[in-house]
């Protein structure tokens, strides 16, 4: 598989770490991963892409189920990216208006909005 | 007739081998670098809708990638052998990359069982990223034609 996936807790929210590609094929991996926080009660989560060099909208849906789920219990989902390649699809999707996207893990945990 | 022909069974774990070839072949035809990127999701998203058209409604069927050298274009052609509505979603609202937001509007897609994007985005972001985009009956199937710009 070209994902890597790691867990941290930071206080209330749980980090997500995703390194490589997520499209078609590695998107379920982290579909399952997002499921698996969810159902354990993890609301409130903060996917870092910076490690991401691909995405697909493929990979696009899974965030976009991940953000239904946590709003479902009242969470929160956010991205960690900076990346111009990555924020591109973002733009064009309209999908900048969904997702908060921060600059940095740490800013991100911090953030009430 | 097209420089490269790709020829793949319509699984998932493929899609990046098509990606990987377009943007080789890119490269090669003197795309410019900051497109490349472009390239590799646009034929990526082409190749990804045409598996999934075929776990659908064509088990078994290959999918095609034709690329061509042009001199001054380099030009994908992704082949599927599904039914011509297959992208019911951009079919009926026309979809221009500008209705895409509510597309996904979050309250409205239902339940977190139900697919998470609806049929016909993945070539909603073809179309916000390619210029020079056609979609044409393949008769059967469909084929999405991109070209880019090439420097040789």
């Amino acid at each position: 598989m070209d994902l890597s996936l790691s867990t941290r807790t930071e206080g209330d929210r749980t980090v997500v770490v995703v390194g490589g590609e997520i499209d078609v094929y590695t998107a379920p991996k982290l579909r399952e991963q997002l499921i698996d926080l969810v159902s354990s009660g993890a609301y409130h989560l903060v996917v870092d892409m910076e490690n991401v060099d691909f995405l697909d909208s493929t990979g696009l849906g899974v965030l976009v189920g991940g953000l239904k789920r946590v709003r479902a219990h009242d969470g929160s989902l956010r991205l960690v990216c900076t990346q111009e390649r990555i924020l591109k699809i973002f733009r064009i999707t309209g999908l900048t208006k969904v997702f908060p996207i921060h600059a940095s893990v740490e800013e991100a945990v911090k953030a009430t909005d | 007739m097209p420089t490269v022909e790709l020829r793949f069974s319509a699984l998932p774990a493929h899609v990046r081998t098509a990606r990987l070839v377009a943007a080789a072949l890119a490269r090669r035809a003197g795309v410019d670098e900051d497109s490349i990127d472009e390239v590799k999701l646009a034929v990526g998203e082409a190749c990804a809708r045409a598996v999934s058209i075929h776990e659908a409604y064509a088990k078994g069927a290959e999918v095609l990638v034709e690329l061509t050298d042009d001199e001054k274009r380099f030009v994908v052609a992704v082949r599927d052998r599904g039914p011509r509505d297959a992208d019911t979603a951009v079919a009926a609202t026309g979809a221009p990359v500008a209705d895409v937001p509510d597309l996904v509007d979050v309250e409205s897609l239902g339940l977190p069982e139900a697919p998470d994007m609806p049929p016909g985005f993945g070539l909603a972001i073809i179309a916000g990223l390619v210029d020079d985009l056609e979609v044409l009956s393949g008769d059967p199937g469909t084929v999405v034609r991109m070209a880019w710009s090439a420097t040789p």
